[in-house]
């Protein structure tokens, strides 16, 4: 038990670490980092507090304490993808909206341009 | 193309991505059977010549910045008619399969019947259409699933030879399925209390290009629909259903 605990904890610190240079290099924003950090935190924590991890299982109705704290990872991840699911779909609607006004915006652009260039040639005759 | 409010304004729009070997021959088709009508290739950032081909054969073109999609595509030309105050738009195919000459006909009963949707249909009048065997189960599927659903029956669910009224393009600028529009565009029209109606056209095989719809993307298709039409039963407003 006390290895896998172990094996947990160096898992969280890996990713915190991971995590903040990402950010400092910007390859991940601020915002969106935050999921992670509070994520690997508490994992961090509930493997190193036996007393919490305990009070967790028996809270949970589980005899042995890592697997309660493997379901706890199992939860805590799924709440972090669904809320990337979540971002990614608003990222995705945005980015067609957008890609769409561009086209439009193009599209009456070059029509005006057209327009114009027709009665400058019409005005010179 | 210029803003217009004449009551009987009509636009084409064609959807097209890499169709260069058929784009020419269905605007030449189109400019043929519907004179005077404007014609807008809906460019999907192709990587051929679709766009050029498509203006030199007489259409104005609105070029996509990525590639949104087919639903993403055709969204675009409903947002750009309703901006320019057309009043009905009727979309083809860029692969050459629909047939110009039922343009005037989905165009009259669009008018004419007050429905907001007008869907070309290869199955009407006892015609059983020319189409693979995958696109065939999941047609048969989608009727069944949409029966009760729509409260009747749609023969070609899956066509993509339709007409709108301004009362849909307000609908589809704003709530326009991305993906395979086809079918769920009729749940989202239901949801609106809105009525269509199937005419008979003919189905014509591709000018060029090949089908890309294989037995796994069929299966694809149906699961992703499928899951389309119950998120959108779920976003059901509660109008009444008007028949």
């Amino acid at each position: 038990m006390d290895r896998l605990l172990y094996v947990i904890s160096l898992f969280s610190v890996g990713l915190i670490v991971w995590i903040l240079v990402s950010v400092r290099r910007a390859h991940i924003r601020v915002e969106y980092s935050v999921s992670w950090l509070g994520a690997a935190v508490t994992l961090l924590l509930l493997s190193r507090s036996h007393w919490l991890l305990d009070d967790l299982a028996a809270a949970l109705g589980i005899y042995d304490p890592p697997i309660a704290l493997i379901l706890l990872l199992l939860v805590v991840f799924l709440i972090v993808f669904y809320r990337f699911s979540v971002i990614i779909s608003h990222l995705k609607d945005n980015n067609i909206a957008l890609a769409q006004k561009v086209a439009i915006l193009e599209f009456q652009m070059q029509s005006a341009r057209n327009h114009e260039k027709t009665e400058t040639a019409a005005a010179g005759q | 193309m210029t803003p217009t409010s004449h009551p009987e304004s009509l636009l084409i729009i064609i959807p097209a991505f890499n169709e260069e070997g058929a784009i020419a021959g269905v605007v030449q088709d189109v400019r043929e059977f519907m004179p005077g009508v404007p014609i807008l290739v809906i460019d999907d950032c192709s990587v051929d010549s679709t766009a050029s081909l498509a203006r030199q054969a007489g259409a104005e073109v609105l070029s996509l910045p990525h590639h949104l999609g087919l639903g993403g595509c055709v969204q675009a030309g409903y947002k750009l008619a309703f901006d320019l105050g057309y009043n009905y738009v009727i979309r083809l195919d860029g692969d050459g399969q629909h047939d110009a000459r039922d343009i005037p006909k989905i165009f009259e009963v669009l008018k004419k019947s007050g429905c907001q949707m007008v869907i070309g249909s290869r199955f009407l009048n006892g015609s059983h259409g020319k189409t693979t065997v995958p696109r065939s189960i999941a047609i048969r599927f989608f009727r069944l699933v949409l029966r009760p659903i729509l409260g009747k029956s749609v023969r070609d669910p899956t066509s993509g030879f339709v007409g709108v009224n301004r009362e849909a393009l307000s609908v589809f600028r704003s709530s326009f399925p991305l993906d395979y529009p086809e079918i769920e565009a009729l749940v989202v029209l239901q949801r609106k209390a809105f009525r269509f109606e199937e005419v008979p056209t003919k189905m014509r095989p591709r000018k060029a290009g090949r089908s890309s719809i294989t037995a796994l993307k069929s299966v694809n298709y149906m699961v992703h629909v499928l899951l389309g039409v119950f998120v959108n039963i779920l976003k059901y407003e509660g109008r009444r259903r008007k028949r």
